[in-house]
């Protein structure tokens, strides 16, 4: 049977990046790895969602234990791979490390957990095989980071998994959405297909729930779902002139030149719509894909910026610019976006009568949210949804019996590692379940 | 300032910096360009009938990310002519005539002896040293270490040798290197005093096996598909050097002057040998792993630490330490100190707790609280229980944050000695957790 799976394009603007924080070699890893204190009860393991143990995998590395490092690492989170690229590791483990309290450099757990994962990749290296068939067979909609750590885990325990996903590719926002300073496409889909290697895992690609498979049938199907979604399109501003072209949703856009290619020769000055890290991303996309004016609107203050701080100062170490406590109020242009009006905003972020100024812009990108889309199960009897997040308990069951919920879609748009953390939870959770064991 | 000029049983130079008889002492050229580097003294590379070296020769231990941590050799004495290398020793003292050259010797019969020492004399040589130690290739040849485990042995090749320095050159200042491969050094180095010696050198190497590698199943340094044991040394042995160093420093029945030798790296380990008996310190890893430039830091640090602490001389501090060594019986068992964390420095790593939980008495406890917080993740002691191990300020990688603090537990002062003879009481033992 053909692959279903559309393989990526060659040709993607994507590959125009360079990673941020290139490969260790085995030669500057095993230096870093040396230089970690081995803390007892460490404060980086406690910050990783995952709780990886790093001071553990880190002596791996040390003393040339590359596989078993690696083991460590997916031990705990099987997308350790991605993790290593996209976690924000200045806020969570880095940020930990007791280093930071001696005044000293602290350990790059991040890249040392690359080169570990790295290698086990790329030496084919595999530690996991499926437990036991169970009979049990488990339905995860959408084929991203949660779903793929709650199928792993699944696996491990000898139930069956089936993954169901709208889209053609799988990987979910780390094959469409990572920075890809960060990571490229084909790594997200390069680590799906890696955890799918233990066996037992079928993908459905081009298979919407709801529409393709009703809810009804999947019940009838599966012993159990699990609802792996992430989030929905770009949230709109709603204001005159958004429909011009050249105003995009911003995770959109990034989908666009991660998956294919895109042509800027044209754009001159883009305008970032947000604060958070999508609109950071942004910044430093635009900014290397070449074009000259990048300016990141914000209607709060930089303090007051929900994106990290570490990533502002590197886009403007890459020449970012900012407007701070504003607001488009409208989109001008012939046939196409040229202007952007925006207002000034006061410290309560409310208008400033008669504070309003035009401004270039020929690309304006939305990163003020995306929609989230618990409402799709919301539907369901038991199934609650607040703030458009489904509302589960702390291992991910929904109140609807055999529905459990991970990722985006639960927390309302977090880290890849959150989603990994869920996703195993969730899966933990099911296992119970299916064995009568379940809380719920 | 501190006047650095050494006196070592006769033998002379600018400073006690040392290179001893050792691959760094293997030429002329490279003993000139180590006086230009500041070096006061080198002992030439052992001379002896040239010898044929295997290729590899050496193996490095590499402990916590420091290569050469621990190292060793299975090279043996010189490889090069006899004249060339007295040839050498001639033009080096004639342009340096302030500066220690020492001629190392090692050979077999008297005769032998007796030739060898003349040609040194003649070659002007400051000293000699007699090659006791080698404890790899040359001692199954019968010498080097075979001499230096046999106090008889020992002490007439030393006779032999005074007798034959007195005949060419009355005076000749003569030194026994002695081997470390012994269980006691004290009776070889009363050996070499009866002999007749001037001084000694202690440690040459320790006999071992530094490494194995693990695909091919051979011990390192391979040779082909062979190893063989070798004299270790390095940073690493440098307790074991200040042990041999001092006992023999301690014996009332010994005195002579001691060159001392054994994992020196920097002036710290310098003072360390001269404050328990040494005159001068001889260097030879820490060259070999980083180059002569190291005796800058070496002369720099030394000077500073005399005129810090008043020493004019390097005489006023040789065995300054040594009558604060006693035997174990002495020591003050009332005597109490427990351990205080000062949670300002702590930077939480917990090192101390997980130490104190498997490797001492249980009594560092981790906090209640967030596990990622520093201010919680400071360790409290539980004094009651602390024995005063030292190991938690051992692993703590931060500075004086751990102190080891003196408790007045009312108890006057009482050894095991004064208990066992005199029944001085003694106070209760601790880290029992009511046993």
């Amino acid at each position: 049977m053909a692959d279903p799976r559309s393989p990526l394009k060659i040709d993607r603007s994507e590959s125009a990046f360079t990673d941020y924080k290139p490969a260790y070699t085995q030669a500057q890893a095993v230096v870093e790895a040396t230089r970690c204190l081995y803390c007892a009860d460490a404060p980086c393991m406690h910050a990783c969602p995952t709780h990886i143990d790093v001071p553990q995998f880190i002596r791996k590395i040390a003393s040339h234990n590359d596989k078993g490092s690696a083991r460590t690492i997916f031990d705990a989170n099987i997308l350790g791979m991605s993790c290593s690229r996209v976690c924000p590791v200045e806020t969570l483990c880095v940020g930990s490390c007791v280093y930071n309290h001696l005044g000293h450099p602290p350990i790059q757990i991040g890249r040392l957990q690359r080169y570990a994962t790295d290698k086990a990749y790329a030496e084919g290296w595999r530690y996991y095989q499926a437990g036991p068939d169970t009979g049990k067979k488990v339905a995860l909609i959408g084929a991203g980071p949660a779903s793929l750590a709650c199928a792993h885990e699944l696996r491990l325990r000898g139930h069956a998994a089936v993954i169901l996903e709208k889209r053609q590719e799988i990987g979910g926002l780390n094959t469409t959405g990572v920075a890809p300073h960060k990571m490229k496409a084909d790594q997200g889909v390069k680590e799906a297909e890696w955890v799918l290697g233990i066996g037992g895992i079928e993908v459905r690609n081009g298979v919407e729930v709801g529409k393709d498979i009703s809810v009804a049938e999947l019940e009838k199907q599966f012993d159990a779902v699990f609802v792996g979604l992430g989030l929905g399109p770009d949230t709109p501003l709603k204001v005159p002139g958004e429909q011009l072209p050249g105003v995009i949703g911003a995770v959109a856009w990034i989908e666009q030149f991660k998956l294919g290619k895109i042509d800027l020769s044209q754009v001159r000055s883009c305008l970032i719509i947000g604060g958070g890290n999508t609109a950071l991303d942004c910044v430093r996309e635009a900014i290397t894909l070449g074009i000259p004016n990048v300016t990141m609107v914000y209607r709060g203050t930089e303090q007051g910026m929900p994106g990290y701080a570490h990533e502002w100062k590197a886009a403007q170490v890459k020449s970012a610019k900012a407007e701070w406590q504003a607001v488009p109020v409208a989109f001008e242009g012939e046939g196409k976006v040229q202007r952007a009006v925006l207002q000034r905003l006061d410290a309560a972020k409310k208008p400033i009568a008669g504070a309003t100024f035009s401004v270039e812009a020929d690309l304006v990108l939305l990163a003020i949210g995306q929609a989230r889309i618990g409402d799709l199960v919301g539907g369901l009897e038991g199934i609650a949804v607040e703030r458009g997040v489904v509302v589960t308990d702390a291992h991910g069951a929904t109140g609807r019996p055999g529905w459990y919920a991970g990722g985006d879609c639960r927390n309302g748009g977090k880290e890849v590692v959150n989603a990994a953390a869920e996703g195993k939870a969730a899966a933990i959770a099911i296992d119970a379940y299916l064995q009568g064991n379940s809380p719920n | 300032m501190a006047n650095l000029w050494t006196n070592c049983a006769g033998i002379q130079s600018p400073n006690p910096f040392w290179l001893a008889s050792a691959p760094p002492t293997n030429s002329g050229e490279q003993i000139q360009r180590a006086f230009d580097a500041g070096w006061g003294g080198a002992v030439w590379k052992t001379l002896g009938q040239p010898i044929q070296n295997v290729s590899s020769r050496f193996g490095g231990h590499t402990i916590g990310g420091v290569r050469g941590a621990g190292f060793n050799n299975i090279e043996l004495i010189t490889d090069r002519p006899l004249d060339v290398n007295f040839r050498e020793i001639a033009e080096v003292k004639k342009k340096f005539p302030k500066h220690a050259v020492i001629a190392s010797l090692m050979v077999e019969t008297e005769q032998e002896w007796e030739d060898i020492i003349c040609r040194s004399v003649d070659a002007g040589a400051d000293g000699l040293e007699l090659n006791f130690g080698c404890p790899h290739g040359m001692c199954e040849r019968g010498m080097g270490s075979a001499v230096g485990q046999e106090p008889l042995v020992n002490e007439r090749i030393t006779s032999w040798a005074k007798k034959y320095a007195e005949k060419y050159r009355p005076g000749l200042p003569v030194l026994i290197k002695l081997t470390p491969n012994v269980s006691d050094i004290v009776p070889h180095g009363l050996a070499a005093q009866r002999g007749g010696a001037d001084g000694v050198s202690l440690i040459n190497t320790i006999k071992s096996i530094v490494s194995v590698d693990i695909d091919r199943f051979v011990p390192e340094p391979r040779v082909g598909n062979l190893s063989t044991n070798g004299g270790y040394c390095g940073a690493a042995v440098k307790p074991i050097a200040l042990h041999m160093l001092a006992s023999l420093a301690r014996d009332p029945r010994f005195n002579l002057p001691i060159s001392g030798i054994g994992g020196v790296t920097n002036w710290r380990d310098a003072v360390e040998f001269i404050l328990l008996g040494a005159t001068s310190v001889q260097v030879c890893t820490e060259v070999m792993l980083k180059g002569y430039r190291i005796v800058e830091d070496m002369i720099d640090g030394l000077e500073s630490y005399m005129d810090s602490k008043g020493f004019a001389t390097i005489d006023q501090m040789v065995g300054k330490a040594i009558p604060n060594y006693e035997h174990w019986g002495d020591l003050d068992l009332n005597y109490e100190i427990v351990a205080k964390i000062d949670a300002d420095k702590c930077i939480g790593c917990q090192l101390c707790v997980v130490a104190c939980m498997d490797g001492a008495h249980q009594c560092i406890h981790p906090q209640e609280g967030s596990a990622t917080e520093r201010t919680t993740r400071v360790p409290r002691v539980d004094e009651a229980e602390c024995v005063g191990c030292n190991l938690c300020k051992i692993v703590c990688p931060v500075p004086d944050c751990i102190s080891m603090v003196q408790v007045d537990n009312g108890f006057a002062p009482a050894t095991w000695n004064e208990h066992l003879y005199q029944g001085k009481q003694l106070r209760h033992r601790k880290g029992s957790h009511g046993w």
